[in-house]
């Protein structure tokens, strides 16, 4: 794709329409095979797919799992991989050689390891409760999970935040220091702010990536999403809702994904211009 | 510590005395990996004086410079500013700073912040100075260099000479001893040079130590009391103003002043 000259407008209409249509289009095609297969004595794929829905999307009654849960684990899988990143990163631009070594080895690990492996070694290495001076504080799946995915968002935070400091010209930590700020100063009022903008749009590409992530989750065991399409599908035991029970689990990711990654380009370009 | 009052200096050398040379390079070598841009560079500033440095490009000007305020470590020699080592490990470099003002040739505005809170920063952050005397020294440096009215413009809003007025305005808010100035008028458009220089001037006419590294010949010959040509990481001649302007005797110094003048 050629990306420059056309404007990217955030949720056009129709993009709304094309999804749409290929939803429709699997459904409706999903449906008439199954009638065909049962000579309509059973509920239709739709009915079905409606009765599921909010289990996917919800989870549980008086449970808090599915779709959300996706959520919830992206959004807190992106603060503390976004926050240990900023320090990583800091780490790989420092003055200091051993700090800067480790970093980097660090970097690089997290940044090449399959996210599965990583998360079944976080699920392994990590007991399931900790005693802290007497307490128990219990180490539920998903928590570990979210800090499983968490770890090579750091990586990539890390390196965004790196690339980011080093795009900014030396004349302005020349400047700083010549006006004799310390090193310090010069990184957190200068330089880092100046960061914040370029970062942003490599920043939303990897929560997108990291939330088309987090169904690998359901390795260990929590009710996300695609635990949940596993269990209705088995509750259902009809082989014609294969295809349209996971495209309605692929439309939530798309719909979710989709405008993060059209406003992700949008703010490319806008800041693109700026600077 | 340096207190709230403007112009008052406070030397960390109590040897030095005003009537030694302020800034002292004695023999200076600095490579970089395999090319030697200063190959034994001695000059003296006197307190009040300005210098002026010429010489072709990659002659080592603006290197020199900034091995005066420590931004570039030398490999060799000496450099004392106010009797103080400046290439000594143990050295502050951030007191060596504060007495030390520089200006740059791409202005390097910090482009995050208004012009006033350009100027403001470092004197906050750095001095811990109070916000209202900062302030108030700020505004009187922005009509200092003809800019009132500019204070909440952020540089991209500014020109080229705007830029570079503001950057002086910063660097003085520090109270400097000496200033540092590295062809602050060369990315500038023609029209707006005349309004950088006539700032920098009247710096000089108030008794600033001013180093100033240009290719503005006129201008050099005008405000210097005392002119270096550098060329191939040496100084090759030097000498007051008239009398190096009309009686070069390097033939080095009569071949870049026949082609600049």
């Amino acid at each position: 794709m050629t990306a420059g000259s056309v404007p990217a407008p955030l949720l056009t209409p129709r993009w709304l329409a094309t999804a749409a249509l290929l939803c429709c289009a699997a459904l409706a095609a999903g449906e008439a095979w199954a009638q065909l297969q049962t000579g309509g004595t059973r509920p239709g794929v739709l009915a079905t797919l409606w009765k599921w829905t909010p289990l996917v999307l919800f989870g549980p009654p008086r449970e808090f799992g599915g779709f959300a849960l996706n959520i919830a684990v992206s959004f807190l899988a992106m603060a503390i991989g976004t926050l240990a990143g900023l320090v990583l990163g800091l780490g790989l631009v420092s003055n200091f050689a051993p700090v800067r070594r480790l970093s980097w080895l660090v970097t690089q690990f997290f940044r090449n390891s399959p996210w599965l492996v990583l998360l079944f070694f976080v699920m392994l290495l990590t007991p399931f409760q900790l005693r802290v001076a007497g307490i128990v504080i219990p180490l539920p799946g998903w928590l570990k999970a979210t800090v499983g995915l968490s770890l090579p968002i750091m990586a990539n935070v890390a390196e965004i935040v790196r690339g980011a400091i080093n795009s900014i010209p030396t004349g302005q930590w020349e400047s700083a220091e010549s006006l004799a700020f310390s090193r310090l100063q010069t990184l957190w009022r200068i330089i880092l702010p100046q960061c914040v903008k370029r970062m942003i749009p490599p920043w939303m590409n990897w929560y997108a990536i990291l939330t088309m992530a987090t169904p690998l989750i359901s390795i260990v065991g929590v009710n996300d999403a695609m635990t949940l399409t596993q269990d209705a599908l088995a509750a259902e035991q009809r082989s014609e809702l294969l295809m349209p029970m996971y495209t309605l689990l692929l439309f939530f990711f798309f719909v979710y994904c989709y405008p993060i990654a059209r406003w992700t380009i949008h703010l490319e370009r806008r800041y693109a211009v700026r600077n | 510590m340096r207190s709230g009052t403007e112009g008052q200096a406070v030397s960390t050398n109590p040897t030095w005395t005003p009537d030694q040379p302020i800034v002292a390079v004695h023999d200076v070598h600095k490579s970089f990996g395999a090319i030697e841009v200063l190959k034994g560079v001695s000059l003296d500033v006197a307190k009040g004086e300005v210098v002026c440095i010429i010489g072709p490009s990659g002659s080592g000007k603006s290197t020199l410079l900034r091995c005066v305020n420590a931004l570039v470590p030398i490999n060799k020699g000496s450099i004392k500013v106010e009797g103080q080592e400046v290439h000594d490990p143990a050295l502050d470099k951030l007191a060596l700073r504060r007495k030390v003002g520089m200006v740059f040739q791409q202005y390097n505005l910090f482009p995050h912040k208004t012009a006033i809170e350009n100027i403001m920063m470092a004197p906050l952050l750095v001095l811990k100075r109070p916000k209202a005397e900062v302030e108030a020294q700020a505004r009187r440096l922005m009509s200092k260099v003809r800019l009132e009215g500019k204070e909440d413009a952020y540089p991209g809003e500014l020109s080229g000479g705007q830029q570079q007025r503001v950057a002086i305005a910063r660097s003085l808010a520090m109270n400097p001893d000496i200033m540092l100035f590295d062809e602050v008028t060369a990315a500038l458009d023609p029209e707006t040079v005349k309004e950088v220089l006539v700032t920098i001037r009247e710096l000089a006419e108030e008794g600033m130590t001013c180093m100033i590294v240009t290719h503005e010949m006129g201008f050099a010959r005008e405000i210097g009391d005392h002119i270096y040509f550098t060329d191939r990481g040496v100084i090759v001649e030097h000498g007051a103003p008239d009398s190096f302007f009309t009686q070069a005797s390097d033939p080095r110094t009569r071949a870049f002043l026949s082609q600049i003048l």
